[in-house]
Parts: C-alpha cells; sequence; structure tokens
C-alpha cells in the first residue's frame, strides 16, 4: 500500500530509524536518565566510558551520556522552532511575492537578498551582540536565515501553479484570492515545503552546535552538543572521548533527519532525484 | 548588455545599501556607552559628554549612519576602541589569514568534488557511485567544528605532524602559515566537497543524458573528450550557483573553524569584539562579509554567460 511505496525506500528507511532513534531518546530523556546530566562528581571526574559511565565522564563527574540524552532534547526544539520561524515566516511572503504584484515581488525578493547576506553565525552575532547569547536567540538567528529560503520555494513553487487551470476555473467560479491559496495553493505547495523544512531541521541542529561551540547558543549547565565539544577541546589530550561523543550525536542526528528528506525527496518529487 | 549590467548594478547597490542600514540599526540599539567603554568608569559626565561629541554619539541616527557610510565611501572607515586603530588595517591584516584559509578549502572542495562527482556519475548506480554519495552524506551531517577537532586530536595530538592551532604569520614562516592553515582547511574543504560532489553527479548525470552527448558519443569521439570537453562545461552551471551560495556558509564555517584553531582571521576578531563590545570593528566585519556574500553571488550570476554561452545577459 501507500506505507510501503515509503519503506521500500532506503534513505527514508534508513532515515527513519536514525532519526527515531533521537527522537526515542530524546523522550526518554523527559523522565529517566542514568544520571543527573548537571550534577557534578568530584570522585569521578575525567573517567574513560566503563559500564557505570558508558560515554564516560567530563570536567565536572558529570555523566556524558545523560548529557548527551539530554542535550538531544535541546537539538530537536532548536530544529523545531528554527523551521517554523522559517517556514511561517517564508510561506507568507513567498505567497505575498507570487501574488501581491511586481512591486511586492520585487520587494520580498530583494528582501530576501538582504537576509540571505546574513549567514546564522553572522546573524547570531549580531542578534548576541544586542541581546546577549541564548538558546532563544540562536533558534531566532538560524530562522531568521531560513525565511529567504522557505519564502524562494514558496513563490516559486505558487507562480508554477498559478497559471493552471484549476486555478482560473476557482477564479471563474467566483473566489476570492485568499480562499483559493488557502484551498487550491498550499496544499500543493506543500510537499516540496515538507521536504525542505526536513533538510532544513538537519541543518538547524548543525547551526545551533556551532553556535553553542561559540558560547553564542545554549548557555551552561544546560547541556548541548555544541557546547559539549567546546569543553571537551580543552581536554582533548587527556579525555579524547569527550570530543567524539557528542560529535557523533550530532552527525547521527543531522544523518537521519538528511536521509529522511532525501527519501521523501524521492517519494513525493520523482522529477528532482 | 549593458541594460543587464545596468539592473544588476543598481540591485546590487540596493542591497548592500539595506546590508549596510541593517547592521548599523541593529548595532545602534545595543546596550551599553561606547564612550564608557573607552573611558572606563570612573570617567566624569564632562569627559564622557566631550568624547560623545568628538565621536559623534549624540547626533540622530541619520547623522551617524550618513557619516558612517561617509567614511566608509572615503576608505578611512572607524576606529577600533580595543586596538586603537583603523578598523579596515585591522580588517587586512585578519584577511591576510581569512582570505587564503577560504581559498584553501575551496580548493580543497573543488579538486575532491570534480572528480569524485564525475566518478560518480559515470559509475551511475555501481558500487563506486555507492561508496561515493554514502561518504558525501557522512559529510554533510558532520559538522565542520567537530571535524576540525577531530583531525586536530588525530595530526596533532596523536601524531605531532600539525600544531594544535596558533598562526605564526607569513612574513615570520611561510611555510609554517600554510601548515597552520591546513587543517583548518581540510576541515572546512571536506564538508563542502560533500555538497559539490553531490551536485556535480547529478548535474553530470542530466547532461550525459543530452543529445549533443550522444552525437558526440556516436561520432566515435573517445569518452574522456566527451565528458570533460562537451559534458562537464554545461554540467558546471549549477555547481556554480551552488558554489556561489557556499560562499556564505563558508565565511560562517571560517568563524567557527578559526576558533578552534585559534587563528587571528576575521571570525575570530568579530567574535573578541563582541565580547570587548568594540562596536567599530563589530559592524564593519559583519557588513564586510555580508557584503562580500552579497558581491560572490551577483558575481556568480555575471559568470553564468561565460560558462554557458546559450544564457545571454541581456535575458535573449
Amino acid at each position: 500500500m501507500a506505507m510501503g511505496r515509503y519503506f521500500k525506500n532506503l534513505n527514508f528507511s534508513i532515515g527513519l530509524a536514525l532519526s527515531t532513534m533521537v527522537v526515542v531518546m530524546a523522550l526518554v530523556s523527559l523522565f529517566w536518565t542514568p544520571y543527573s546530566p548537571n550534577t557534578m562528581d568530584a570522585h569521578h571526574r575525567i573517567e574513560a566510558p566503563s559500564l557505570a559511565h558508558p560515554l564516560g565522564t567530563d570536567q565536572y563527574g558529570r555523566d556524558q551520556l545523560s548529557r548527551v540524552m539530554v542535550g538531544a532534547v535541546n537539538s530537536i526544539i532548536v530544529g523545531l522552532m528554527t523551521v517554523a520561524i522559517g517556514m511561517g515566516a517564508g510561506i507568507v511572503l513567498g505567497l505575498t511575492s507570487a501574488w501581491g504584484g511586481r512591486l511586492a515581488d520585487e520587494a520580498i525578493m530583494r528582501f530576501s537578498d538582504l537576509l540571505f547576506g546574513f549567514p546564522a553565525v553572522l546573524s547570531a552575532i549580531l542578534i548576541t551582540a544586542v541581546m546577549g547569547p541564548s538558546a532563544v536567540n540562536a533558534m531566532l538567528a538560524i530562522g531568521i536565515f531560513y525565511i529567504p529560503v522557505f519564502a524562494r520555494l514558496t513563490r516559486a513553487s505558487a507562480l508554477t501553479i498559478k497559471g493552471l487551470d484549476y486555478i482560473s476555473a476557482a477564479r471563474a467560479a467566483g473566489q476570492e484570492e485568499v480562499a483559493i491559496i488557502r484551498r487550491h495553493v498550499l496544499p500543493n505547495i506543500l510537499s516540496p515545503l515538507i521536504i525542505q523544512a526536513t533538510v532544513q531541521f538537519a541543518v538547524a541542529i548543525l547551526a545551533e552546535a556551532g553556535l553553542s561551540y561559540l558560547g553564542l547558543g545554549t548557555q551552561p549547565p544546560h547541556p548541548s552538543w555544541g557546547r559539549m565539544l567546546n569543553e571537551a577541546q580543552t581536554f582533548m589530550e587527556l579525555a579524547p572521548w569527550m570530543a567524539v561523543f557528542p560529535g557523533m550525536a550530532i552527525a547521527w542526528t543531522v544523518l537521519g533527519f538528511n536521509l529522511l528528506g532525501d527519501g521523501l525527496r524521492d517519494i513525493l518529487d520523482p522529477r528532482l532525484r | 548588455m549593458t541594460a543587464y549590467l545596468m539592473k544588476k548594478g543598481i540591485s546590487l547597490t540596493a542591497v548592500l545599501f539595506l546590508v549596510s542600514l541593517t547592521v548599523f540599526s541593529v548595532l545602534f540599539v545595543l546596550p551599553g556607552d561606547p564612550a564608557q567603554i573607552i573611558l572606563g568608569i570612573n570617567a566624569s559626565p564632562e569627559t564622557l559628554a566631550a568624547l560623545r561629541a568628538r565621536l559623534g554619539l549624540d547626533q540622530p541616527f541619520w547623522v551617524q549612519y550618513g557619516g558612517w557610510i561617509g567614511s566608509l565611501l572615503k576608505g578611512t572607515g572607524g576606529h577600533s576602541i580595543t586596538y586603537d586603530t583603523a578598523v579596515f588595517d585591522l580588517i587586512s591584516s585578519r584577511l591576510a589569514v581569512t582570505g587564503p584559509l577560504a581559498l584553501m578549502a575551496m580548493a580543497i572542495a573543488v579538486a575532491l568534488a570534480l572528480p569524485l562527482g564525475i566518478f560518480a556519475a559515470r559509475h551511475q548506480n555501481r558500487p563506486g557511485d555507492a561508496a561515493v554519495m554514502a561518504g558525501t552524506q557522512v559529510g554533510l551531517a558532520v559538522p565542520e567544528f567537530w571535524l576540525g577537532i577531530l583531525l586536530m586530536l588525530l595530526f596533532s595530538v596523536h601524531w605531532g605532524v600539525f600544531t594544535a592551532g596558533g598562526f605564526p604569520g607569513w612574513g615570520e614562516d611561510f611555510r609554517g602559515s600554510l601548515k597552520a592553515l591546513f587543517l583548518p582547511a581540510l576541515a572546512l574543504g571536506l564538508i563542502r566537497a560533500a555538497i559539490l560532489t553531490r551536485l556535480t553527479r547529478s548535474s553530470m548525470l542530466e547532461v550525459l543524458r543530452e543529445d549533443y552527448v550522444r552525437t558526440a558519443r556516436a561520432k566515435g569521439l573517445k569518452e574522456r573528450t566527451v565528458v570533460y570537453g562537451h559534458a562537464l562545461k554545461n554540467a558546471l552551471i549549477p555547481v556554480l550557483t551552488i558554489f556561489g551560495l557556499q560562499m556564505g556558509q563558508l565565511l560562517a564555517g571560517a568563524i567557527i573553524i578559526e576558533n578552534v584553531f585559534t587563528l587571528p582571521g576575521l571570525g575570530r576578531l568579530v567574535f573578541q569584539a563582541i565580547g570587548q563590545r568594540d562596536l567599530p570593528v563589530v559592524r564593519e566585519v559583519v557588513l564586510f562579509m555580508a557584503a562580500a556574500v552579497v558581491i560572490v553571488n551577483f558575481l556568480v550570476d555575471l559568470s553564468y554567460a561565460a560558462v554557458d554561452p546559450r544564457i545571454r545577459l541581456d535575458g535573449q
């Protein structure tokens, strides 16, 4: 049946398996972690992986596995929030650009050129300089950078649909433009947007990790994979495992969502294969 | 052609104006008084007021913005509070690190991506193709700063082949400087290579299915001539677009990687300037980076015609 088509796709199946594991780990961490992620233990500082601490401990004796688990929640929230900001604003701007006439189109496209000039790290630097470093500000910075990505995609998809017969028919039947967009355009441009959202979700996790590494994202003591790598670098000679597991968690999650996005693209839009 | 260039030029100027206005406006609302930062907390109100007047900080927004743009156009720019020197001088000295770093990263990316992408396309759906594609998927998932840390762990900590960060300076030690940039450039370049390889492959696949490629083969041309002489040039157009878009990502990556390897580049400069509340430095470096991204995208637009004669700049 329909779902069988999805699972026959290797990218989709592997991607779904990898990302589900991360989501399950994040959900479990909301109720249970082997140790409290922020509790320091002076007797077990910088311990190599063992049965008691499968991923070892950090310089404060905190259990790395517990911190990696809680870090997953942080990454998923960042992914969801940034895509929500980018997609929400991007769809509105993209549709306005496609439907609002030449002036609106030109203005919105130049605005998106402007936003493209500010990669997430640059926006984060500006936002942090004004509002200080925090996870919310990092999400805002990444989300703002996503707006033109979704705006351009929405505009391009909407423009291909705009001239089709069923839109003219809806207009001839007396439907308002807003109703046409809501009922006929939006549902038909959702596939590329969902595919893009999956990919941007993964990119957001990478971007947030980078910002947290720089100290511009999630603030200590709250665990974040990027921040953990920053702390690990100081103890690289003494405890190389500290620099390995958080990075693996990032790569695992990003790989999962990237494959999921690729799989969805193959299934929903075979022309792009 | 001229009309097209004029239109593009006006559009570029408008975007650059908006970029400068955005950067200035965002930092204009920054809490904290630059005069207080320069003079310290013990400065008297009179001294503070005098310095504010000298720096033009008591002027309205548009006067300050106009003054700033004027100074940029005259080539003088702002003055760093921390380094007590012209920001332009700071940018040019730090660019001597970030520029070669970005170029080396791009060179590594292109040197890997083109042959791998072409190889994968020519061996589509065979084990070689699958291996390259799996490798690129992993490359896309790995954060460049983590790759940098792992490379440092392996080559510096474990094998001691490279130093774990720092930069001796081109004048002092040219070879040492090149060596200091190699690992960070490799970390940046490998990630870019993953993206460009995938794109080169898909672009080549599309072009290799074209009629003219079949004709070239039918004429009895060698496969090498068909691929490199006929197909590659046309397959490069989408690669070029992404190459331009990658410039922004590369600069963003450089900010992080310079911090991983403690390289005295633009990224590290702007990052430290935030902590020091050195407003003129933050403002001009961010403007420089954003403008670089916008200008590179503009140049990519213009270069389409050079790569593909079917695309005419006058839009015919």
